[in-house]
């Protein structure tokens, strides 16, 4: 079992103790029912002390423990039932607490974070994993506190009845627990084999049937079976052991718990037995329901403690998230960037995304208000990294990125990226209708602006054709449009903002040639008056603009037009005429 | 669900067992009561030590026979549903291989991995559960009733009451649960959306400033989720109090009515003892039947998903006296249409071209033109709706399905390479190919300068999914695992995309060098990719709207002009 640092029961506490009003009520519900139901055994035994034999029963007597038994269950049932929902508030709120928290902290997260952590694991966070600690909470409250006030209730009651029995009772519990540890610890290397291999099984189904369509072309059936057989038996082994030996618990405790059962009638029935009684006949009927229940609270607890653990764990992996620092926040005085001329320089700029490896060192770029620049350079040369500098999505490392010659890291982030619209390659929209996806940007935008941008990004006349056109409803990851759709929307996205500057980051790259020619021509209108960067690995789409920058490992090699960079005969003229070879 | 059952044939006497064994320990627990009922009415009322004593060893070895069968039954019961789960988990993944793209289509891979790994477990898990306790909790339950029958059936029928309401407490409050928790779940799914997605839009969403009402927005679903969670907590909650309130008052009333029984002489005071704790056996049974019903009903559900893909049959077929093609030298088109299963519209319609030995055949046009239905239909991927596709002179459907796809190599859009050695990932192609023929083929794809340059060369060991290798080299190792096979045939779906252009026009040469009689079919939205094919099919919007050579095209089809000049100057110079 994994350690749980304290840390985190602290934290956990911060988020708890908001409620700190409600959880003394929740234990206070706990102590009083627990403690009545308690006493609720007793009294039915004094009642069966009345009936005694034929033409022996007290009625009055009897009926006025019932009536007694009648008021006391009541009142139990109801604190109980009040506890149960003080402990589902206290849970339910605590949890949609730290989900907002972990969402904030989402929102602010540097992209560095993100991007180099996968998206499943994140989420899983803050959906499984919170969703187990809820689980934990809220059995942990519900069953924790009953559960100690049982042990001790019943202690005590058993005190008052007989201590000679009572401590036949507590000699012979602590049995049943190491019972059940001594099981729980044979099964624990079981159950890890088993989800070794289970998770090896796993990535082998997942790995063969994701990729069934190259199984199959390659004919490869037969062998992939024989070794899926191979993983499957040693499963069922391991699946075989882990299931019996964890189902041995409960027989077993269940034994010892016969074993405490019989004990308490034996010493029971003895004490009862002559004139003068150490124990009525009640009194041991009553001992013996105690004998019942009082070992269930320790496997209960014992069970519970792993649950917290697990939650707490899952806890850990939450507020890890929580915790991680955040995007270094804009500068108090920072500038808000106003009628923005779009001229923009980097200055001896150093960036690596990592300390051991060099990326960027030392690029110098001035683009002027206005002026297309491209940039292309093989796979890995820094072209989206270009981009993410002047989108501030990580910061430089050394040198500096200035708009209008405004530092952008002494202006809010908010105008700075106000003033850009952005393209990307890969195309994501948001759940909701087409219109809103295309005014995500502009909510304000009426349909006709929203039609007119989607027919300047040649979109309009397949949006015509959806179920319900502009109002149709786009799923989540983009639903059933196509990659060149999304990208066509990604594009009218941008057409409705119009911002002063503009990247583009193979923002065509899934559309086809013709299509992308008619765009191009809505972008080079677009474009006009603007800054605008261009990467794009087909070499017509930029052949263009006004400066092209010939990028390879972090550095430009080449600059200058299309027809300059041609006569030089250098990196852009061999890639350039590659397209044409054999 | 019934027809997995056949999976479980195997295990007919440990279903038998398992139950029985359970049913056994009922029957001595059952009797605990009735024996501390006698050591009250003779052991003590008499001061009979000795009966006492043996009445507690008594109890002590219904414990241990008790303890000895459950441990059959457990055994018996886990042996069944391990063993039930790893054989239909494996007929499942033999079934899922044989199905064809058509039904991959339908079904979707993550759903299909869902049915095999969690869904399976549910069962696997169901199966056991309900071995062990279908049996056992109704058993005692009843059992419980009929015992109080025989201890006093005057009493007895406070249980006849008893029952009923507590089982309608359990369930009704079970039934009510249930569809408010289907309405948690979509929630929660909700709140999973929101947080995916500002994960993967996490660049968009910052550039257009979007964070706060992405955040309002979060808040609110959360909000849904805590108060749905919340109503359903409060119902859920009163169903331990009111058990217990309804146990108490049949406590009350058999306390009340056992005492007027024992006045009158019918019955002792060990007999209202024995049914007071027979009462206290039944409340913890039926919680246990509720739990174990909704498990129950979750594993139909999981065991109805799996059989739902049982239940599909490939639709791509071939006779099981279909022969093998010695080669597949031609290609023939006759006047072939697809349509995709549940499309509107047919994909790529009337189609007709012939490819003979050697030919070089290119195919290009835009996005959703048709490009790659046409080369699928090749290795029977699908089958044509209408038309015949015939390779090496018959038409496909006439050979035997493997023997054709062992003739033809693919190299499909998407770069897939499995977890082991690139030797391994090689051998996909040919199971006993030489390191001589892998390098060749590693060679002709431009590949085997990285692959040298890497620790260990072939044996250098390919992560799951290609992970740590770029797009570009994947692409490569493909190529070359497809060319490992010496195809009659060899499709490039798009397959060098991720390549720049001097590597790509120095793979085209090198396939050109190697091909000899093998008929190479290049799929590209590149023109200069299929320029120098034999024979170029242009599609627009699934109609080949032109097909011969460049220098025919260029003079008159439109459309590939129209391609052709957006991605080359005016002047279209050549090298």
């Amino acid at each position: 079992m994994k350690k749980i640092k304290n840390g985190t029961i602290k934290k956990a506490l911060k988020f708890i103790g908001k409620y700190k009003y409600l959880l003394f009520l929740a234990v206070l519900f706990a102590a009083v029912s627990a403690s009545l139901m308690l006493y609720v055994p007793i009294l039915v035994g004094s009642a069966i002390d009345f009936i005694v034999a034929k033409d022996n029963v007290d009625f009055e007597s009897i009926f006025a423990i019932l009536l007694k038994v009648g008021v006391i269950v009541g009142s139990a049932a109801l604190l109980q039932w009040l506890m149960n929902t003080v402990n589902n508030r206290i849970t339910y709120h605590v949890v949609r607490d730290i989900r907002n928290e972990a969402f904030k902290k989402i929102e602010k997260l540097p992209l560095k974070y993100i991007d180099s952590h996968s998206y499943g694991d994140i989420v899983s966070r803050v959906i499984a994993d919170v969703d187990t600690f809820a689980d934990g909470l809220l059995m942990g409250f519900t069953n924790l506190f009953t559960g100690v006030v049982t042990i001790l209730g019943t202690l005590v009651f058993m005190l008052t009845i007989d201590v000679k029995i009572t401590l036949v009772v507590v000699l012979l519990t602590p049995v049943s627990m190491l019972v059940a540890k001594f099981i729980t610890s044979r099964t624990y290397s079981m159950f890890t084999k088993q989800s070794e291999t289970r998770g090896e099984q796993t990535a082998f189904i997942d790995e063969m049937i994701g990729n069934q369509k190259v199984v199959s072309a390659f004919a490869h059936e037969d062998e992939n079976l024989e070794k899926f057989d191979d993983i499957n038996n040693r499963l069922e082994k391991y699946s075989l052991k882990a299931t019996f030996y964890s189902s041995l618990t409960n027989p077993g405790t269940r034994f010892v718990n016969g074993l405490v059962y019989a004990g308490v009638a034996l010493t029971g029935a003895f004490s009862a037995i002559g004139a003068a009684p150490a124990i009525t006949v009640g009194g041991l009927v009553s001992f013996l329901s105690y004998a019942n229940q009082y070992a269930k609270p320790f496997n209960e607890i014992s069970g519970i403690i792993t649950e917290l653990n697990n939650a707490l764990a899952c806890a850990d992996r939450v507020f890890e998230l929580i915790e991680q620092t955040p995007e270094i926040p804009d500068t108090e005085n920072a500038a808000v960037l106003k009628d923005v001329k779009g001229d923009i320089t980097l200055k001896e700029v150093k960036f690596s995304y990592s300390p051991d490896q060099r990326l960027i060192e030392n690029l110098n770029l001035n683009a002027k208000s206005g002026m297309r620049v491209a940039i292309v350079g093989p796979t890995g040369c820094g072209k989206t990294t270009l981009i993410n500098l002047l989108m501030r999505f990580y910061d430089v490392t050394g040198g500096s990125v200035s708009v209008d010659e405004n530092d952008i890291r002494n202006v809010t982030r908010k105008s700075l990226r106000k003033n850009f619209g952005m393209v990307l390659q890969e195309t994501w929209l948001d759940e909701g209708t087409v219109r809103d996806n295309i005014a995500f940007g502009n909510p304000d935008a009426t349909l006709d602006e929203v039609v007119a941008a989607a027919k300047a990004a040649h979109a309009h006349s397949f949006i015509k054709r959806l179920p319900n056109g502009y109002d149709t409803v786009i799923g989540e990851d983009g639903g059933n449009l196509s990659q060149g759709q999304k990208q066509l929307l990604c594009i009218a996205r941008v057409m409705l903002c119009l911002p002063p500057m503009l990247i583009l980051d193979e923002a065509t790259s899934s559309i086809d040639t013709r299509t992308e020619q008619r765009i191009q021509k809505a972008f080079a209108k677009m474009m006009n008056g603007r800054t605008s960067f261009i990467v794009a690995h087909r070499l017509s789409t930029i052949r263009e603009t006004d400066v092209i920058l010939v990028m390879k490992n972090g550095n430009i090699i080449e600059q200058g037009n299309h027809d300059e960079l041609l006569k030089n005969g250098g990196f852009y003229a061999e890639l350039y005429n590659s397209q044409f070879a054999v | 669900m019934l027809k997995l059952l056949r999976f479980m044939k195997q295990y007919k006497k440990e279903c038998i067992f398992a139950p029985f064994f359970k049913l056994l320990e009922a029957t001595f627990e059952l009797l605990v009561p009735l024996i501390v009922a006698s050591i009250v009415d003779v052991g003590i009322k008499t001061g009979d030590k000795g009966y006492i004593v043996k009445m507690c060893l008594l109890l002590v070895a219904f414990g241990a026979i008790g303890l000895i069968s459950t441990l059959l039954a457990q055994f018996y019961a886990a042996k069944a549903a391990v063993g039930f789960s790893c054989k239909v988990r494996r007929g499942l993944f033999a079934h899922i291989q044989s199905l064809s793209y058509t039904e991959i289509d339908a079904l979707g891979t993550s759903s299909l991995i869902t049915r095999m790994t969690s869904d399976l477990n549910q069962v696997q898990q169901g199966v056991n559960l309900t071995l062990r306790l279908f049996m056992r909790s109704p058993f005692i339950v009843f059992g419980a009733m009929i015992m109080a029958f025989t201890v006093d059936p005057n009493s007895a029928m406070i249980f006849v009451v008893t029952i009923p309401v507590l089982s309608v407490i359990v369930f009704g409050i079970m039934l009510i649960c249930i569809p408010i928790y289907k309405r948690v779940q979509s929630r929660l799914d909700n709140v999973l959306s929101k947080t995916r997605s500002n994960l993967t839009g996490a660049r968009v969403i910052r550039a257009f400033c979007k964070e706060e009402s992405e955040k309002a927005d979060f808040f609110a679903r959360n909000n849904e989720l805590t108060s749905v969670q919340k109503f359903v907590g409060k119902i859920s909650a009163l169903m331990n109090p009111l058990t217990y309130v309804v146990i108490n008052l049949a406590v009350i009333f058999l306390v009340w009515r056992g005492a007027m029984r024992v006045d009158t002489g019918v019955i002792t005071q060990g007999a209202v003892i024995a049914l007071y704790n027979y009462m206290s056996q039944i409340l913890i049974e039926l919680i246990k039947l509720a739990n174990l019903i909704i498990n129950i009903t979750k594993s139909v559900a999981c065991a109805n998903r799996i059989q739902s893909v049982f239940e599909i049959e490939n639709s791509v077929k071939s006779a099981n006296t279909a022969l093998s093609p010695d080669n597949a030298n031609t290609v023939e088109f006759k006047g072939v249409s697809l349509c995709y299963k549940n499309a509107a519209e047919n994909s790529v319609e009337n189609i007709s071209f012939t490819a003979s030995a050697g030919d070089t055949i290119g195919i290009i046009g835009g996005t959703g033109s048709g490009k790659t239905s046409i080369i699928n239909l090749i290795p029977r991927f699908y089958d044509a709706t209408d038309g015949i596709v015939a390779v090496g002179g018959k038409d496909v459907k006439e050979w035997n399905t493997e023997a054709l796809r062992e003739k033809i190599g693919v190299v499909p859009q998407k770069a897939v390479l499995f977890k082991g050695t690139v030797r391994e990932n090689m051998r996909w192609g040919k199971n006993d190919a030489t390191d001589a023929e892998i390098y060749a083929a590693l060679e002709i794809a431009q590949a085997k300068d990285f692959i040298d340059a890497k620790e260990g060369g072939l044996d250098y060991v390919i992560e799951q999914g290609g992970r740590n290798l770029s797009g570009g080299q994947k692409q490569r190792l493909t190529i070359a695992r497809a060319l490992v096979k010496r195809p009659d045939i060899l499709i490039l779906d798009d397959s060098a995309s991720a390549l720049d252009f001097a590597t790509d026009a120095a793979l085209r040469k090198a396939i050109k060098e190697m091909s000899g009689n093998t008929i190479v079919f290049i799929v590209s939205q590149r023109a200069s990719s299929v320029l120098h094919a034999d024979k170029i099919i242009v599609l627009d919007d699934g109609v080949a709207v032109g097909i011969g050579t460049h220098d025919d095209l260029i003079e008159n089809c439109e459309v590939y002009k129209e391609i052709y000049y957006s991605q080359f100057e005016r002047k279209g110079e050549k090298s």
